[in-house]
C-alpha cells in the first residue's frame, strides 16, 4: 500500500511539474490562478502541522513530548536557527521530555 | 572567477544546505513506517520536499493512499507555476524538457530567478541548482534513512516532533504577509477541528482546502476596504 502511494504521488507530482511547461500562457497568468497557487503551500503546511504534533495513534487530541517539541522549534525559528537545526532541536527537546518523564 | 564559476559555486552550496535537509527526510520517513527503498523512491521520483514530507506524514498517522498522494500533489501545485515561469527561460524541448520538468523545485527556480538580468546565467543557476540539489538530496535522505535503522525506536529520539518541525520550518518563511498568516492560523484551527471527526488524512484536505478559499476572501475583502493602500506589503 505504501507503494501505491509513493509511486502514485510522485507521478502526480511529475505531472504537476511538466504542466507548466505545457500549459497556454493565458491560463497561469491569471491573477486569481497566481493567488491560490501561492496560498496552498501556506495553507496545506499550516493543517499537516497540528496533526503531526496534536493527534495521537487512536486518532484523538492528545498533548505529548511532540508539543514541546513544536514550541522549542518555534523559537528556534525566530532566532533565525537554520532548517536542520530546528529539527534537531525539535527532536532533542522531545526526547528529553520523554526521557525525564515530564511529558509522554 | 568567471562569473558563471561563481554561480555554479553557489548552486553547489545550495545542494549542500539541501542535503542536511535531505538527511531529516530520510530519517522521519523511516520513522513514519517507509522502507529505505521507498524513502529513496520518494526523493529520486517525486524529488519535491515538502510534498515528500506531506505524503509520508499522512501515511505517518494512519491515512489513506488516496489522502496522502492528494497532499503531496497540493503541496507540488506551485512547481506548475515554476515550470511555466522556467519555460519561458529555458525554452527546452523532448528529454530536455522531462529533465527539466523533473528539477523544476522551489531552489532552482529561485537561483534562476535570481539572475533573470541574463537568460545564460538564469539557465546556467537553473540547471546547476536542480542537479546539484538532486544529487546531494538524494545524498543525504540515503544517509538518513540507513542511520534511522540503526536507532530503534523512533520516538526515543523525538524523531516524531521532527516532523511537524520540518513542516514549521517549511511554513515559516512563507508567512511574510497578512494573507499567507490569516491563511495558515484558519488551517491550523480547522486541521484540530476536524481531525476527532473525520478518516485520518482527510482533515489536512478539508482544512487546507477551505482554508485556501477563506484566505482568498480575505485579500479580496482587504483589497476593497479601507486599507487598501496597505495591501501589497
Amino acid at each position: 500500500m505504501i507503494w501505491v502511494a509513493v509511486l502514485g504521488g510522485s507521478i502526480s507530482c511529475f505531472a504537476l511539474k511538466l504542466l507548466g511547461y505545457v500549459i497556454p500562457e493565458r491560463f497561469l497568468a491569471h491573477p486569481n490562478i497566481m493567488r491560490v497557487t501561492a496560498l496552498i503551500p501556506v495553507a496545506f503546511l499550516a493543517a499537516l502541522m497540528p496533526v503531526q504534533t496534536l493527534i495521537g495513534g487512536d486518532g484523538q487530541l492528545v498533548i505529548d513530548a511532540r508539543l514541546a517539541g513544536m514550541l522549542v522549534a518555534l523559537i528556534a525559528l525566530i532566532l533565525r536557527v537554520p532548517f536542520l537545526g530546528v529539527i534537531v532541536l525539535a527532536s532533542v527537546t522531545a526526547a528529553l521530555t520523554r526521557a525525564t518523564g515530564l511529558m509522554p | 572567477m568567471t562569473e558563471r564559476a561563481t554561480i555554479i559555486r553557489d548552486s553547489v552550496a545550495v545542494g549542500a544546505a539541501t542535503a542536511a535537509y535531505g538527511i531529516s527526510f530520510g530519517a522521519v520517513a523511516i520513522a513514519s513506517g517507509l522502507s529505505p527503498f521507498q524513502a529513496q523512491a520518494l526523493s529520486g521520483l517525486m524529488f519535491t520536499g515538502a510534498s515528500q514530507f506531506a505524503l509520508i506524514g499522512v501515511i505517518g498517522t494512519g491515512g489513506g493512499v488516496l489522502a496522502a498522494v492528494a497532499a503531496a500533489a497540493f503541496l507540488g501545485v506551485r512547481n506548475s507555476l515554476y515550470g511555466f515561469h522556467m519555460a519561458t527561460i529555458l525554452h527546452v524541448r523532448g528529454a530536455q524538457r522531462l529533465a527539466a520538468a523533473q528539477v523544476t523545485i522551489d531552489e532552482s527556480t529561485g537561483m534562476a530567478m535570481g539572475h533573470e538580468d541574463s537568460p545564460a546565467n538564469a539557465r546556467t543557476a537553473f540547471w546547476a541548482t536542480g542537479i546539484s540539489v538532486f544529487v546531494l538530496w538524494n545524498a543525504g535522505t540515503l544517509l538518513g534513512s540507513l542511520g534511522a535503522g540503526l536507532l530503534g525506536d523512533p520516538a526515543r529520539w523525538g524523531l516524531d516532533a521532527a516532523i511537524p518541525a520540518a513542516f514549521l520550518a517549511l511554513l515559516w518563511p512563507r508567512l511574510s504577509n497578512a494573507t499567507a498568516r490569516f491563511t495558515a492560523v484558519i488551517a491550523i484551527i480547522l486541521a484540530i477541528i476536524a481531525t476527532p471527526l473525520l478518516p485520518p488524512g482527510v482533515p489536512i484536505l478539508v482544512a487546507g482546502g477551505c482554508a485556501v478559499g477563506l484566505g482568498i476572501a480575505f485579500e479580496h475583502r482587504r483589497n476593497r476596504g479601507p486599507h487598501s493602500t496597505q495591501v501589497n506589503e
